[in-house]
C-alpha cells in the first residue's frame, strides 16, 4: 500500500487525538463518520504511528474513502471521506 | 470518651447517601464498563451519570472530566500532560510554593527532565501576588499551576486573576482545586482555568476517586497507558464504586453548599475566637480570605506533634500540617516560605471542620486545648528560655526568656 499525501484539504469536521495511543484513532474514526453525512470529509489529527497504516486499512475494509495525510511535523493529518453507510 | 473529628482537611467520612448509592457497585452491579452485555453497560451508564454529577459541580461540560484515583493522581496528571504536550513550545513551569506535594514534585521530576521551574514566593499570609506572576513569566513558559485554597493554612488564593495573567499571554493554566472543590464554589468558566484538579473525599465521598478537569480541545499527555478508558486519556478498569460515590457526593456538595459553608463558618469563627484567647498563639493564613472550616495556628514553644497526641488521647483528632511534614517531622515547608520561624512553625496546628462538628464539640476541644497547652509548656525547655543562645550586644547568651518573639501576628 502506497502512502497518499495531499495538502489544503477542506474537512468538514475534525477531530484532535494527538497523544492518544492505539486503538483510540480507529475507535475515534468510526465514531466521528457515524455523525458525518455521505460525502463529508473527516479530519484526524494524531501522532501515533500506527495510524499510518491502520486508518488507510480501515478505509479499505469498510469502503470509505482514504484522501491522503499531511504530515505537519508533530503530528499527521488523515483525511477521510465518508462514502459507506 | 467524647470524640470530635476535627481533621477534615485529610479526609472526610462517608455522607450516608454516597454509601447507599455506591453499595450496588459492590455488590450485584460489578460490571467492567468495558463489556457490551447488560451488567457493563449499566456500569457504564453510572460512571456517565457520575461525570455529570461532577462535572455540574465545577460548571464544566462532562466531556470535560476525567476521573483518577486521586487529587494527586489529577495533579501529577496535570503538570507533567501539560509540560510534556507543550515542550515544543518552551521548558519553563510556574508553581508557587504554597503548592501540596503531588505538584511540588512532579515539578521536580520536571526538573530533571530538563525543565526550569519557578517556585512563586508567597507574603505572611501565604497569598499569590499576580503581578508577581506576571514578572515570572518568560518566553519558554507553557504552564503555570497555583493551589486554589491551602489546606495546610486554609487561604484562597486569588485563582481568577492569576488566570488572567496566564491568558493575557497565551499560557496555559492550572489549578489544584483539591481542598477546595465541594467545600467552596468552584466555577471552572468564572475562574476562566484550564486545568482543575478534585478528590472525593474531601466532600464526603470516598477515598480512591479524584478527577482532572481538562478544558475541551486541550492537548494533554496520558499519565498511564493502555486501554480506551476515559476516551483514551486515563486507563485502567474504572474504581466504578468510588466513581459513583464520587459523582452522588459531588451532587450533594452542590445542592448543600452554601449551608454547609455557613455552619462549619459559624463553628471556625467561634473555635478561632476562644484559641486566640490563650497566649503566645497565633493564627496562620488569611484572617477573611480561608476555608471556611479552615482554622490554623502556630503555638509558641511547643512542638506540633506533642499537641496532636496529647489530644488525640482526649478523643480529638487534629493535624500538624501537611501530612507529609508531619511524619517527616520537618516544620512544614508552606510555613517557612510564610517567614514563620522554624522555632514557631514546629509548633503547628490545624483543626478542620465538618458538618459532623457541632457547638459542643467546639466547647469541649477549647477546654481541652488549653489544658494540653498548659501542661506542654510546663515541660518545655523553650517556655523557659532553658538552654537557648541569643545573640545580645554582639555576644551569644544563654537566653533567659523565649527563644523566639515574633514582632506580628501570623
Amino acid at each position: 500500500m502506497y502512502m497518499k499525501f495531499i495538502e489544503n484539504v477542506k474537512a468538514d469536521v475534525t477531530t484532535d487525538i494527538v497523544y492518544m495511543m492505539c486503538p483510540m484513532h480507529l475507535l475515534k474514526l468510526e465514531e466521528k463518520l457515524k455523525e458525518l453525512d455521505e460525502g463529508q470529509i473527516l479530519e484526524i489529527l494524531t501522532d501515533y504511528d500506527g495510524a499510518l497504516e491502520d486508518i488507510p486499512g480501515w478505509c479499505a475494509k469498510t469502503g470509505n474513502e482514504f484522501l491522503g495525510l499531511e504530515d505537519s511535523g508533530d503530528y499527521y493529518k488523515f483525511y477521510i471521506r465518508k462514502t459507506a453507510r | 470518651m467524647r470524640k470530635c473529628y476535627f481533621d477534615h482537611a485529610a479526609t472526610n467520612p462517608l455522607h450516608p447517601q454516597v454509601f447507599d448509592a455506591m453499595i450496588p457497585f459492590l455488590k450485584e452491579d460489578f460490571g467492567n464498563p468495558m463489556s457490551v452485555y447488560d451488567l457493563g453497560i449499566r456500569a457504564k451508564m453510572a460512571i456517565e451519570n457520575a461525570r455529570t454529577q461532577v462535572a455540574s459541580l465545577i460548571n464544566a461540560k462532562p466531556s470535560e472530566i476525567i476521573f483518577t484515583s486521586s487529587g494527586a493522581e489529577a495533579n501529577n496528571f496535570a503538570l507533567r500532560g501539560i509540560a510534556l504536550a507543550r515542550q515544543n513550545e518552551g521548558k519553563h513551569i510556574i508553581v508557587s510554593k504554597m503548592e501540596h506535594h503531588s505538584i511540588l514534585n512532579s515539578a521536580r521530576f520536571l526538573e530533571k527532565m530538563g525543565f526550569a521551574v519557578t517556585y512563586l514566593p508567597v507574603d505572611k499570609y501565604g497569598l499569590i501576588d499576580p503581578d508577581i506572576v506576571k514578572k515570572s513569566i518568560t518566553k519558554e513558559t507553557t504552564l503555570i499551576s497555583i493551589i486554589h485554597a491551602s489546606s495546610e493554612v486554609g487561604i484562597i488564593e486569588p485563582i481568577k486573576e492569576i488566570a488572567m495573567v496566564a491568558k493575557e499571554k497565551g499560557i496555559i493554566f492550572h489549578t489544584d482545586a483539591v481542598a477546595a472543590a465541594g467545600n467552596i464554589s468552584v466555577d471552572v468558566k468564572e475562574l476562566n482555568v484550564d486545568l482543575l484538579s478534585m478528590a472525593a473525599h474531601q466532600f464526603y465521598g470516598p477515598k480512591g476517586a479524584g478527577a482532572l478537569y481538562v478544558r475541551e480541545g486541550l492537548r494533554i499527555v496520558p499519565l498511564i497507558y493502555g486501554g480506551i478508558q476515559e476516551n483514551g486519556r486515563r486507563a485502567g478498569t474504572e474504581n466504578v464504586p468510588a466513581i459513583v460515590g464520587m459523582g452522588k457526593a459531588a451532587e450533594l456538595a452542590k445542592a448543600e453548599l452554601s449551608a454547609r459553608m455557613g455552619s462549619v463558618k459559624k463553628l471556625r469563627d467561634r473555635l478561632v475566637d476562644g484559641i486566640l484567647k490563650v497566649e503566645n498563639v497565633y493564627l496562620t493564613g488569611h484572617p477573611t480570605d480561608r476555608l471556611p472550616g479552615h482554622a490554623s495556628f502556630c503555638v509558641e514553644y511547643i512542638e506540633g506533634e506533642a499537641m496532636l497526641l496529647l489530644l488525640a488521647a482526649r478523643g480529638i483528632y487534629s493535624a500538624s500540617g501537611s501530612a507529609c511534614s508531619s511524619k517527616a517531622l520537618k516544620a512544614s515547608p508552606v510555613l517557612l516560605a510564610m517567614g514563620i520561624p522554624a522555632s514557631l512553625a514546629q509548633g503547628s496546628i490545624v483543626f478542620t471542620l465538618g458538618t459532623d462538628n457541632s457547638d459542643d464539640d467546639i466547647k469541649y476541644l477549647l477546654n481541652e486545648f488549653l489544658q494540653v497547652i498548659t501542661r506542654l509548656r510546663e515541660i518545655s525547655p523553650y517556655a523557659k528560655g532553658w538552654g537557648v543562645w541569643r545573640k545580645v550586644d554582639n555576644v551569644f547568651r544563654k537566653s533567659n526568656g523565649p527563644f523566639y518573639k515574633p514582632q506580628e501576628c501570623w
